[in-house]
């Protein structure tokens, strides 16, 4: 009798161990998805539904981002980066592409335009060809490989005042800002991607990242409209060297900003043509703050 | 049998009350508090601390041009005193103790391109600012695991920035680093109650510690952790030592 109390106490201690509270820091599983396939998401009036995309997401999606939403699907292995960014992991919950201010949840519509953009200089392509209920759809199904948003909202997407009528003053005051803030140094004087600290840029999980590079020709990660370039450099690139500027650009600064950009790409514009005639030099770097 | 069964169903509630009790920590008052004090050293030879090219921007080389900067991983004073060494009670808080959360909001302050102080220690939700004192644009980019509840922020602070004021979830030791110097890196370490932080001669106090026993847990961010139970009586200071073996 006596040892078969001492069995009966042990197995109590264990089982009273085992139900101590543990972090949850282990890897999501299939229970975890399982229980979180309620998840929608609502863009418009169209309401999206997690179980209605795992047939399109292991058509499409699972190749790359993985059954579980880890980004190590079986051509992630062929991946390089910096020329050829990692596909993304979705249990992580962090998001280049937001609306939204730096550490906090991109909205709905942000992951939906992500998803029907694609990346350009990466293995993201656009897929609009969608129906927009199948990439409501796909949103939930991407929301669901986070707990994150079943503990946080979405943050609230910045204003971006109206875009101003653009002048010649504003292309100036716009260089002054890129000089001050010192977008250079990683982006270059020129916008070519190689400025002084451009070289040993990783991302959040170690691997090597590229600066944006203007001259090229291809489109930022998240959009090439003047409200997309604006909106990039006030939320920054969550998971990558890209910070937030919101503290330290002012919304009118911002668009100036946004004109002196396009005079760096290769794209010919208006902000382009009025730089050539304003004989626009490059910021100086090695200038004193505020001759630059 | 039914003896038996009972006796067990008895010893069973007995060993879940005891493992309460032992899980919950002893009972202790939150008022009067105590101290728990003494230094942190390492023993063996101190690792090399090699230097840092700030090459990439001039600002940076400039201010240190007397003073050369070094990495700061291993910082080793007089006597073998270990610096920037966490404390805090991995176990033993009760009460009180587990919510309150102190007002004093610490600075991380980025001067002359290098993190002052490297470790910044905070509780669990306390206020904590980032400042910077340079002529240079930093980023500054910590980068907690979201899995904790601790999400990565990324934001910029050009010369002349306003602090940036934040805080964190939960406790987790938190790399931070400035992508624009790639040579910055440093510590937000979180925990959860009172802490310390070594001074240049490994020496720490930990305040407002109620009567109670504790696990104090010495966190180094080369060295790893160590722990030593420790008791703090109404009126008295606790005491602990730790020595860390050099790799």
């Amino acid at each position: 009798m006596g040892t078969q109390l001492r069995n009966w106490s042990l197995l109590l201690v264990a089982a009273a161990v085992c139900a101590l509270p543990l972090p949850s820091l282990a890897q999501l599983t299939q229970l975890d998805l399982q229980s979180r396939i309620g998840t929608e998401s609502h863009i418009g009036n169209i309401t999206g539904h997690a179980k209605d995309a795992a047939a399109p997401y292991r058509r499409y999606c699972v190749g790359c981002h993985g059954p579980l939403g880890d980004g190590e699907g079986e051509n992630a292995a062929w991946m390089d980066p910096p020329l050829l960014p990692k596909p993304r992991n979705f249990q992580l919950g962090i998001f280049k592409c937001r609306s939204t201010p730096t550490g906090t949840l991109p909205t709905d519509d942000d992951l939906f335009d992500s998803i029907a953009r694609g990346f350009d200089r990466s293995s993201m392509p656009q897929w609009s060809t969608f129906t927009k209920q199948e990439r409501a759809d796909l949103v939930a199904w991407v929301k669901h490989f986070s707990p994150r948003w079943t503990n946080e909202k979405p943050g609230a997407p910045i204003t971006i005042p109206p875009e101003p009528e653009v002048t010649p003053e504003r292309i100036k005051a716009g260089r002054d800002v890129f000089a001050r803030v010192q977008c250079w140094k990683c982006h270059g004087v020129l916008g070519q991607a190689n400025g002084p600290s451009a070289a040993t840029l990783t991302d959040d999980l170690g691997r090597p990242i590229a600066a944006y590079n203007f001259t090229e020709g291809s489109r930022p990660k998240c959009g090439d409209t003047d409200r997309d370039i604006y909106r990039i450099f006030m939320t920054g690139l969550d998971g990558t060297p890209m910070p937030s500027f919101a503290d330290n650009i002012k919304p009118d600064e911002a668009w100036d900003l946004v004109f002196y950009l396009r005079t760096l790409m290769k794209q010919n514009s208006k902000e382009k043509q009025m730089a050539r005639q304003l004989g626009l030099k490059p910021v100086d770097p090695n200038a004193p703050a505020g001759q630059q | 049998m039914r003896n038996r069964c009972n006796s067990a169903v008895v010893l069973s509630a007995i060993v879940l009350v005891c493992c309460g009790a032992l899980i919950l920590g002893e009972n202790v008052s939150a008022a009067g508090e105590g101290k728990i004090s003494g230094t942190v050293k390492l023993d063996g030879t101190a690792p090399h601390m090699r230097g840092i090219d700030m090459s990439k921007d001039p600002y940076c080389v400039k201010a240190h041009a007397t003073d050369p900067a070094h990495m700061e991983n291993v910082v080793v004073g007089q006597g073998g005193g270990l610096e920037n060494v966490v404390l805090y009670l991995s176990e033993g808080l009760t009460g009180s103790a587990l919510t309150e959360v102190p007002s004093q909001v610490p600075v991380f302050d980025q001067k002359n391109c290098v993190y002052t102080p490297h470790v910044l220690a905070m509780d669990i939700n306390q206020k904590f600012k980032v400042t910077t004192s340079d002529q240079t644009t930093h980023n500054i980019h910590p980068n907690p695991n979201p899995m904790t509840g601790n999400i990565p922020w990324n934001q910029s602070q050009p010369p002349g920035a306003a602090p940036v004021e934040k805080s964190w979830k939960a406790t987790e030791m938190i790399p931070v680093q400035c992508n624009i110097h790639p040579w910055m890196h440093g510590w937000f370490v979180v925990v959860k109650g009172p802490y310390a932080t070594t001074d240049a001669s490994g020496s720490y106090t930990i305040n407002n510690v109620p009567p109670g026993s504790y696990t104090v847990t010495a966190w180094q961010e080369d060295l790893g952790t160590q722990t030593q139970k420790v008791t703090v009586a109404a009126g008295a200071a606790g005491s602990a030592n730790f020595t860390f073996k050099a790799k």
